[in-house]
């Protein structure tokens, strides 16, 4: 945070505001990220509390509900006590538990942002934002669009605001209703500075000025920023600026107050009643934020503590007989996995899981056949220097005429409501009754033709395309094979067939469609990443590479890629015609086993899918969750990230024999194949970034739904294929929609780490932008004693030791009697919502 | 046979709305319950119509009527519900009975766990309620009914998200152009008695030589009814001047803004011009102006489509272009055609609206494959200009926007300004010493000389307007503006007191309604007074958040005090309008005015005070783009 100066500096204010703008990529990209990613060199309370008071965000539960969640006993008693003790002394725990339960706070936030603009409503009595925004956003978005307009921006390749200067030039009609803002667009360089001049007046207000304008339509700023950072991002590129944003607004607010009171107005800097709160200025820390944030503190240990009990309790699994595992299969380290592979075990118990982030270790830009763009498979800060080209497909991709752009003409328009209408009744009829996969629909067997070949070999370094080399070459593969073997601990006892299980999303009528695909692939699904690994994997050379390098892959065991669709939990398997006829037997029991277990994965998905009822047979509830992925009126297909709240870095044996409710984010590791956390490094890479960045967008669009999450989808109208508004005349809405938030528990992501607390310090603190996550607090941080199974609980750059308060953890041999029994929530309200999450269970 | 018919259509008027009552019982939780009255209902309704249907096909489609209910009946003048069935009715029974059970289907699932969803579905029953009376209603008066619902269904789906500022202000928006809709359509009913000193029924307009004999009398009285007609359907179904209502009432959940801005109630223009055809097909005047509305509102509204950027834009506008087309279609006499291009239209309109959130992937995915860079080439100077005139012109909407609010919102604002200085006390002693007056006036009108007293039911007229006026643009205190509103009717009941042949029944069923609301309505806003102690209402206010029973009372007291067929005022207005003779066009045209500025006072003062973003942030509020 930086203290303002009054001389006012263009650039350096436009790069600062940039920072604390929306970083949601268009809809295509869409991937989770920390939505006050701003506030990150603060510690997590702090940051939370400038958010609040500048912008007036909320980021906390209400105090109201959470002393609602006292009452209920989902925030415990003990756990609060405790966190009261621990932060203000065990002498005034009874003053404070007084404050934090009963005592009356005005919680009301009046925010800062907004406060110098606001006066052209109160001194002018003009609703400038009324008359200037749905223009500008109506020409932003034509200017942006990727595709829905028949008649797309007549000038689309000078840049933003040269373009508007041809159009405005060649034209006899204008931009603007008076003289002046058209003179100033054309004839004059058109300064930020010179048009504030106008506005403002006062130079120390200049700043806060623009911060308050860019704020007022925070989605639009956003996304224009974002385009200007990353102009990719976009198939039809288009150059922008939040500068030019910036220039324009400020015209058309010229424009506006010039068409109301002619053209002599004095800027709002010289006609201020009292200056505005220093926008920036220092935020203190009031008691009832103290009390939020111990409440907060003990919502989320209430649920922790109980999670740590039961790993430190648990009975100490005998370890696994080890030769005769039936098959080994490796899944995402996403949340929406744990329990497929708890029920695969549960089916096949000689199987063994393993989990680690889902592009497998292969990074690399893939290019479908036909396609004309790159797509990137791998965590989004990494840049790739290969590419993967899909060759020989056979499927095509089917057109949708009732979308045609033909009904949008005028005579075309006029045969086909009277043709193609009526058949649109009966694909409505279809389309109700009848779900069916459609061509509209984001489909993960989409991203590539399973029967397609890829180029992943390289055989000559210099073959190459636009600088990416074509495949890896066999070094290249084994670096990698080996890298991620060793990461999640797969070096010895090989059963004959890994399967390498990548994850994608099937939805229909859903603009955040890619939040649903693998986040560690870019928001796509998996299943090139899959393939590919298993392709390295089975290949001699790599293999004999592998040898020598102490991993011995025995010859009869095979590598088979495979995609699961987490929305409709079924599994597609890739280059099965490739399997030893011994191995072709073995697959075909386990496919059975995938099948079964996909089964029972379907079931307990449902408990939370309030259309289905949870007592029907598993197979009968799998065929309705497959309809409804297909139905256009189900707003949730699958629930994605929701409840997410903890990640699990360690041996299976850690998790084994816990029910977590699909809570978990698990990445295998084992401790005892890398004593000096050289692997561990590269296992914590990604972990606060992907994961803390989907538990904290998860967060604050739960806690705010209106100003960081993206409020309910019913509503959404879709703009320029970029983003989604409300209505027509709206801002964009960065953030989640409700329908996935509304039953996640707003808690930060507490990582539990496997190995010598020494050693998980080592392995987080090397880089500053990721152990900021740590350091600050907006990720919690345990480890866990190999040997002991005593915690330490990372705080102000230390792991104390942690010791979970006396409980009792349930345990339960029949989880679908657990499941059919469980409370479904009819509100949205916390205290209900928080009710559906399910306590954690031993399973014996 | 008939009878059996008969007791089918009566059924299928009474079913919606029996189907209303209950949802309405329902408590609020049981999201089940709600639902499936609705869909039964619907449903239900679907079946009932396709035998209905089947038993008029097979019986060679006849045209039939019932006159159901008679109101009031006096020598001189007879109230009555009527209903009738033709070919146009039994294609908009279809396709309305249809489409709004696929959707019911549709949102029982999609609404689920939606804040509201009980007001959602009583809200689209209670528009399938007014959906029927029109579409069934044999006079005007029954009509008016109906549409009198739709209007106000339409600006309870459209603000459906009570707590944003966008849906608040685009439902106020698109009440204003429906309330023009029914202005028109109230001159055109009052115009209409004059014509034929009767309450005419729609199977009586189809009598072309009875038409063509009493048009001959009064040629200009026709066209006026025509034109007011002709604005009315213009109106409803967002042909020029008034097609920017279509793509801001795109605010509610997508099914319903697919099912009645994207098919049925959109059309309702259409199925009044269907309707009044008899009538008007003579009169090459309006025949003209018809098509050229459709032409022109076709040609406009094409380009307009063609660069919206969003997708449900494009989709409102692509289908007012239709609409023109179908407009067209009409005046030129094709009947059949322009039936069946609306249940075309209706139906694509629908499927496209309901699947345009699939549009982002299915779009990126085509692009991905078939992206072809766009070339810009130069071209000669006076083409491009005209291009970026063009384009930006489309983008600009014609300012078709912008046009509705000089014409409709400024002079009124600017009759309000002038009206300034009766705030505050200044206004309260205007509405005592102005009723005192008038009180004294109408006691001893018999002494009044004829001269004046001629004019006197004009000049009473005159004031309500400015207390309507006054009400509408009152910006500080919200129990004078309410005040206005009761005073208003008042003073339009103590005009016409001033004929001789009024009765104090008549007085007493306009005055009930109004008055009973309005006592009501004042201690609502009383009683909010006291809850928060002080009323500003400059902004919207959002209190239902916190009062949601009260803001319901004070709907209801809204919708009586603007006389909505929910009380016996709505027939007293009918009534009044009866006594205005036809050389009295002032005072028809000032009661007309008045009437829509009354709804719009009332519901803009719901709006401020109990809809948008909570003025209080104790919890998570939108923004004011949202």
């Amino acid at each position: 945070m930086k203290a303002q100066n009054s001389s006012f500096d263009e650039h350096e204010v436009l790069h600062e505001l940039k920072h604390f703008l929306p970083a949601q990529a268009p809809l295509k990209d869409f991937v989770h990220h920390n939505t006050l990613h701003a506030f990150q060199d603060l510690k997590f309370y702090a940051g939370a509390r400038h958010a609040k008071k500048i912008f007036g965000y909320f980021v906390s539960l209400q105090l109201d509900e959470y002393r609602a969640l006292c009452k209920s006993g989902r925030i415990r008693k003990d756990v609060l006590e405790r966190i009261v003790s621990e932060k203000k002394g065990l002498e005034h725990v009874d003053g404070w538990m007084e404050n934090i339960l009963s005592k009356k706070y005005d919680t009301s936030i009046p925010p800062r942002i907004g406060s110098l603009r606001s006066n052209w409503e109160k001194q002018y009595h003009i609703d400038l934002d009324l008359i200037v925004h749905p223009f500008l956003f109506r020409i932003l978005c034509s200017y942006l669009d990727q595709g829905i307009s028949v008649w797309s921006f007549p000038v689309g390749h000078k840049g933003f605001l040269s373009s508007l200067k041809e159009i405005e030039k060649d034209n006899y009609t204008s931009f603007f209703k008076t003289e002046r803002a058209k003179k100033l667009l054309l004839k004059s360089k058109c300064r930020i500075e010179q048009l504030l001049k106008i506005l403002v007046g006062d130079e120390s207000l200049y700043q806060q000025y623009l911060y308050d304008q860019q704020f007022s339509h925070q989605g639009w700023s956003g996304m224009v920023s974002t385009i200007e950072d990353q102009p990719q991002t976009l198939l039809n590129q288009k150059e922008i600026s939040l500068h030019d944003l910036v220039c324009f607004e400020l015209l058309l607010e010229i424009d506006a107050l010039d068409s109301q009171f002619g053209e002599d107005w004095l800027p709002i800097g010289s006609n201020l009643k009292n200056r505005p709160i220093e926008l920036f200025g220092e935020v203190p820390e009031t008691e009832l934020d103290e009390v939020l944030s111990i409440l907060h503190d003990a919502f989320e240990w209430s649920y922790y503590d109980q999670v740590l009990a039961a790993i430190q309790l648990q009975k100490q699994e005998k370890p696994a007989a080890a030769p005769g595992k039936s098959f080994q299969g490796i899944f995402c380290i996403d949340d929406r996995e744990c329990s497929f592979r708890r029920y695969l075990e549960k089916v096949d118990p000689k199987c063994e899981t393993f989990s680690m982030p889902g592009f497998f270790g292969v990074e690399f830009f893939f290019q479908p056949e036909h396609g004309k763009f790159y797509t990137k498979l791998c965590p989004v800060p990494i840049t790739p220097r290969y590419l993967i080209k899909e060759t020989d497909t056979k499927h095509k991709l089917q057109p949708e005429p009732l979308f045609s752009k033909l009904s949008h003409s005028l005579f075309q328009g006029w045969l086909i409501t009277q043709t193609l209408g009526f058949l649109s009744a009966l694909q409505l009829v279809l389309n109700i009754f009848r779900p069916a996969m459609m061509p509209v629909m984001a489909s993960s067997s989409a991203h590539m033709d399973k029967a397609s070949h890829l180029t992943i070999e390289n055989k000559n370094p210099d073959h190459k395309e636009n600088d990416l080399q074509i495949g890896f070459t066999v070094e290249e593969m084994a670096q990698r094979v080996e890298g991620t073997l060793n990461s999640i601990g797969l070096v010895k006892d090989f059963a004959s067939i890994v399967y390498v299980v990548g994850h994608g999303a099937s939805s229909v009528n859903n603009p955040h469609y890619s939040a649903y695909d693998c986040g560690a692939c870019a928001g796509r699904p998996g299943s090139v990443n899959a393939r590919v690994l298993c392709f390295m994997a089975n290949h001699p050379q790599v293999r004999a590479i592998l040898g020598s390098n102490g991993i011995i892959i025995p010859a009869g065991t095979q590598f088979v890629g495979a995609l699961h669709d987490t929305t409709r939990d079924d599994i597609t398997y890739f280059d099965e015609d490739a399997l030893s006829s011994v191995n072709s037997v073995i697959h075909e029991k386990n496919v059975s086993v995938f099948a079964e277990a996909l089964d029972f994965n379907a079931k307990e998905r449902s408990r939370r899918l309030v259309s289905i009822n949870t007592k029907l047979s598993a197979k009968e509830i799998h065929e309705e969750v497959r309809r409804r992925s297909v139905s256009l009126f189900e707003p949730r297909p699958e629930l994605n990230h929701a409840t997410n709240a903890i990640c699990i870095i360690g041996r299976r044996s850690l998790s084994k024999g816990l029910f977590l409710d699909r809570r978990a984010f698990m990445n295998s590791y084992d401790y005892s194949i890398d004593p000096e956390g050289k692997y561990l490094f590269n296992v914590m890479r990604p972990i606060a970034p992907v994961l803390g960045g989907i538990n904290l967008e998860y967060f604050f669009s739960r806690v705010d739904k209106h100003k960081l999450g993206a409020g309910t989808k019913l509503p959404y109208n879709v703009m320029g294929l970029i983003g989604v508004a409300n209505g027509t005349d709206g801002d964009l809405r960065p953030g989640l929609p409700s329908q996935m938030i509304e039953v996640h528990d707003p808690v930060r992501l507490l990582v539990i780490v496997e190995h010598f607390p020494e050693v998980v310090l080592g392995s987080i603190n090397q880089q500053p932008a990721t152990y900021e996550f740590f350091i600050n607090e907006w990720v919690r941080i345990v480890a866990v004693h190999p040997e002991t199974r005593e915690f330490f609980l990372f705080k102000d750059g230390n792991f104390l030791p942690y010791k979970p308060l006396p409980q009792s953890i349930g345990s339960v041999s029949d989880i679908t009697a657990l499941l059919e029994s469980a409370k479904t929530t009819v509100t949205t309200d916390i205290v209900e919502a928080t009710q559906e999450n399910l306590p954690v269970y031993w399973i014996n | 046979m008939t009878l059996l018919l008969t007791s089918l259509l009566k059924f299928l008027i009474f079913l919606p709305l029996a189907g209303f009552v209950v949802s309405l019982l329902i408590p609020g939780k049981m999201e089940n319950a709600i639902s499936r009255v609705a869909i039964f209902t619907v449903g239900s309704h679907l079946v009932i119509s396709l035998v209905f249907l089947v038993f008029w096909f097979f019986n060679s489609y006849p045209t039939f009527e019932t006159r159901e209910l008679i109101l009031y009946d006096t020598e001189r003048y007879k109230f009555f519900i009527s209903f009738y069935l033709d070919k146009i009715t039994a294609v908009y029974l279809i396709v309305g009975s249809f489409l709004t059970f696929l959707v019911t289907i549709y949102c029982s699932y999609y609404m689920h766990r939606e804040s509201g969803y009980k007001r959602f579905f009583n809200t689209v029953l209670f528009f399938y309620v007014g959906y029927n009376i029109v579409i069934f209603s044999g006079n005007f008066e029954t009509l008016f009914i109906g549409w009198e619902i739709l209007g106000i269904t339409s600006f309870l789906l459209i603000g459906f998200y009570r707590d944003r500022f966008l849906p608040v202000k685009n439902a106020l928006k698109v009440f204003t152009v429906f309330r023009v809709a029914d202005m028109a359509l109230i001159l055109a009913i009052w115009m209409s008695h004059h014509l034929w000193h009767e309450n005419i029924t729609f199977s009586k307009l189809g009598d072309s030589r009875a038409v063509i004999e009493h048009l001959q009398d009064y040629p200009v009285l026709g066209i006026l009814i025509s034109l007011m007609i002709v604005t009315a359907a213009a109106a409803k179904s967002a042909q020029l001047p008034f097609s920017s209502w279509m793509p801001r009432a795109m605010e509610g959940p997508t099914p319903s803004s697919a099912i009645f801005y994207g098919s049925l109630s959109v059309h309702l223009g259409v199925f009044l011009l269907l309707r009044t055809f008899p009538f008007w097909e003579h009169q090459t005047l309006i025949v003209i102006l018809v098509f050229l509305i459709g032409l022109s509102t076709s040609i406009i509204a094409t380009a307009i489509s063609r660069v919206q950027s969003s997708v449900k834009a494009q989709i409102a506008y692509s289908s007012v272009a239709q609409i023109g087309i179908i407009f067209i279609e009409v005046a030129l006499g094709f009947y059949d055609l322009a039936l069946i291009h609306f249940a075309g239209n209706a139906f694509l309109r629908t499927y496209q609206l309901l699947v345009s959130p699939s549009i982002v992937s299915y779009l990126i995915r085509e692009q991905f494959y078939n992206f072809v860079p766009r070339r810009y080439i130069e071209r000669h100077a006076t083409l491009k200009k005209i291009e970026y005139s063009i384009y930006l012109l489309s983008l600009k909407e014609f300012h078709l926007d912008s046009c509705i609010y000089v014409f409709l919102w400024n002079p009124i604002k600017w009759f309000g300004r002038k009206l300034n200085f009766l705030s505050g006390k200044v206004g309260f002693i205007f509405i005592i010493v102005t009723f005192f007056i008038g009180v004294i006036l109408l006691y001893n009108k018999q002494s009044i000389p004829q001269g004046i007293r001629e004019y006197l039911p004009t000049i009473f007229a005159f004031i309500g307007l400015v207390m309507v006026i006054k009400s509408f643009t009152e910006r500080k205190d919200i129990k004078l503006s309410w005040l206005l509103v009761i005073m208003y009717h008042i003073w339009i009941a103590s005009a016409v007191s001033f004929y001789e042949n009024v009765t104090m029944l008549e007085i007493i069923i306009y005055l009930s309604g109004v008055l009973v609301s309005g006592i009501v309505g004042y201690v609502c806003l009383h009683k909010l007074r006291i809850l928060e102690h002080t009323i500003d209402w400059n902004d919207f206010q959002g209190h239902v958040y916190e009062h949601p029973k009260l803001a319901f009372v004070f709907l209801l007291s809204c919708l009586g005090t603007m006389a909505f067929p929910i009380t016996p005022s709505f027939l007293g207005v009918d009534l009044m309008f009866t006594h205005i003779e036809t050389n009295q066009v002032g005072f028809a045209l000032i009661l007309a005015l008045s009437f829509i500025v009354v709804g719009l006072s009332v519901v803009r003062m719901y709006s401020r005070v109990f809809l948008g973003p909570h003025i209080k942030t104790y919890h998570d509020i939108p923004g004011r783009n949202s």
